[in-house]
């Protein structure tokens, strides 16, 4: 029998914030074929679109940069190819940055490749005449409601322009906008030349991108039996053992913390899930009902026969507009009778509010009592009436931003004018912040150009 | 019967999803599994999780992870950087799932202790 070819991807990044052990233990630790490095969150569009208009060189994850700098000289001795969304809303930008670093560390001849089409902000208005409405796929509301107060829009774009870019040789792709899954799946379609219409093979990269895309999570993060995980501190992040039919495995390198198990895997998987029988993609329909997984051996699990479906004519949309602001400030509160004290400070804080003609509807206002059931409010077993000491944190929003300033500078004159044992407002004044509301819609695939930019340091 | 907490007899996960959350329950065993599907309805689930989600509870099922996907879709006080709530992201609705109490084969439980 011929060896099976496998691939090993891993995932480094599960969002903009992730630990930096986590590439730079995978890379280090074992062998390594593709470093994947998600970046991006919904919010995370807007935040690069605003520091962008404020520099035309700023825009995409400055981390990367510094991350590649570390780890640069151990992915040519390896040849390990990275693939990350660091672009956020300027690619182009990045790109640049990656290649003044590379040539700092000599390695002239070295390809860097971006991936465009993302971004659909100077296009909107040309894509409405167009006959695109971008309704909210969840409301259904017309986008003629927040238009002017729109601050990014960005097409999900997929795994295909990835694996081109691949193909014409770079070390680095840089993407904006795409699919979290895509990241995984690029790489999968390069190596193994699949075609759009191997919708089985799509599904299965496509799963295998899910389950990896939070990093740590499906390695022992966040997982309900805690006790029965090892060594977080030097947990191992995943990696996808690929093979051309589509199977693979869920593994971590050799020695690192944390389990891969039939059950970190099965959690991972229902992450974020809506119906786990049609999971969208521009890429393929996944269904996640479909496979087969089992526990191989130590740390190895396998899944096997994922099916798909071919993908539907639109790419998703996520739009950010500005909506609004909030102020949210927090006080701890010590027993005796903390909680009596709590709710009392919430009480002085609203009525003083009030006498000076600011009030706040009951959607705009909020008070938690942090120590005393918040997380499970309402619920057997998730709440206290007595804990020694409770943080009450307060906070309001709406569309006037000079009201829900006026909040934060009434948070902690408790300390001085309100009940005994008032304290932990070493953070000063809440401050009012822009609400960046999130708006899902749908584009024409054929309405969007996707380009690959390959540049050599 | 004996009465127990679901988290006896099944795991959980869960995150955000729009302005609602996702609550992934994964059961420890088969025989768990298929007492699950007859017994957490979403009716169940609305009232249980009622002080955390406004909005309706819809259910799916993938047989192959022992698993019953719930989404709260009111769940996040209004959701992503709207909301004002600590926990915006529903990262700990699982766990406020799995204190829901149950009457559960003795035999279940046995087997599950096994």
């Amino acid at each position: 029998m011929p060896e099976t070819k496998t691939v090993r991807i891993a995932n480094g990044q599960g969002f903009w914030g992730d630990s930096i052990l986590g590439p730079t233990r995978l890379v280090e630790e074992g062998p390594l074929d593709y470093l994947t490095l998600d970046y991006l969150a919904e919010v995370t569009m807007s935040i690069m679109q605003k520091l962008k208009n404020r520099d035309p060189e700023k825009g995409y994850a400055t981390d990367f940069v510094s991350l590649l700098d570390r780890i640069l000289p151990t992915l040519i001795e390896k040849d390990i190819k990275v693939v990350a969304n660091a672009g956020g809303v300027n690619p182009a930008a990045c790109m640049e940055a990656v290649l003044k670093v590379m040539r700092a560390h000599g390695l002239e001849g070295e390809k860097v490749a971006i991936v465009e089409g993302d971004d659909l902000l100077g296009d909107l208005d040309s894509l409405m005449e167009s006959g695109e409405d971008f309704a909210n796929m969840d409301t259904k509301a017309r986008l003629a409601t927040v238009r002017d107060r729109v601050t990014s829009a960005n097409a999900y774009l997929g795994a295909f322009p990835i694996a081109e870019a691949l193909s014409k040789g770079a070390r680095i792709v840089i993407t904006g906008r795409g699919t979290d899954p895509g990241l995984v799946l690029g790489p999968m379609i390069h190596e193994f030349d699949w075609t759009p219409e191997e919708y089985d093979k799509l599904a299965a990269g496509t799963v295998a991108g899910h389950i990896v895309e939070c990093g740590a999570q499906c390695t022992g993060g966040n997982y309900t039996d805690w006790r029965s995980i090892k060594d977080l501190a030097r947990v191992g992040y995943p990696i996808i053992e690929a093979s051309p039919d589509g199977s693979f495995v869920v593994t971590k390198h050799e020695g690192t913390g944390g389990a891969v198990t039939l059950d970190t895997v099965s959690h991972q998987l229902a992450y974020e899930m809506g119906d786990p029988a049609a999971y969208l993609t521009p890429d393929v329909i996944a269904d996640f009902t479909s496979f087969s997984i089992a526990q191989e051996s130590a740390d190895r699990v396998r899944i096997d026969g994922v099916k798909g479906a071919p993908a539907t004519p639109y790419y998703k949309v996520s739009m950010s507009y500005s909506d609004g602001w909030k102020s949210v400030g927090e006080l701890t509160i010590s027993g005796p009778e903390a909680l009596e004290k709590a709710k009392l400070c919430a009480e002085i804080v609203w009525e003083r509010l009030a006498l000076d003609g600011c009030e706040y509807g009951p959607k705009e206002r909020l008070e938690e009592y942090v120590g005393a059931g918040v997380c499970h409010r309402g619920i057997d077993g998730g709440e206290t009436d007595s804990p020694p000491e409770v943080v009450l944190r307060m906070g309001v929003k709406g569309p006037d931003r000079a009201k829900v300033s006026r909040f934060g500078p009434e948070l902690v004159p408790l300390v001085t004018s309100g009940p005994p044992g008032v304290t932990g407002f070493a953070g000063g004044r809440p401050k009012a912040a822009e609400i960046i509301g999130f708006w899902p819609a749908l584009v024409s695939k054929d309405k969007i150009k996707t380009a690959v930019k390959v540049l050599t340091a | 019967m004996p009465l127990v907490p679901l988290s006896s007899i099944a795991a959980a996960r869960s995150g955000d999803k729009g302005e609602g959350s996702n609550v992934g329950v994964l059961a420890k065993s088969d025989a768990a599994y298929a007492f699950l599907k007859e017994q957490l309805t979403t009716e169940l689930v609305a009232v249980h999780m009622k002080g955390i989600n406004a909005g309706q509870v819809r259910r799916y099922e993938a047989d192959n992870l022992r698993l019953l996907n719930f989404i709260l879709e009111d769940s996040l006080g209004g959701g992503g950087s709207a909301s004002l709530l600590t926990d915006a992201q529903g990262k700990t609705h699982g766990l406020a799932l799995l204190r829901l109490e149950l009457d559960v084969p003795a035999e279940l439980l046995a087997q599950l202790n096994a």
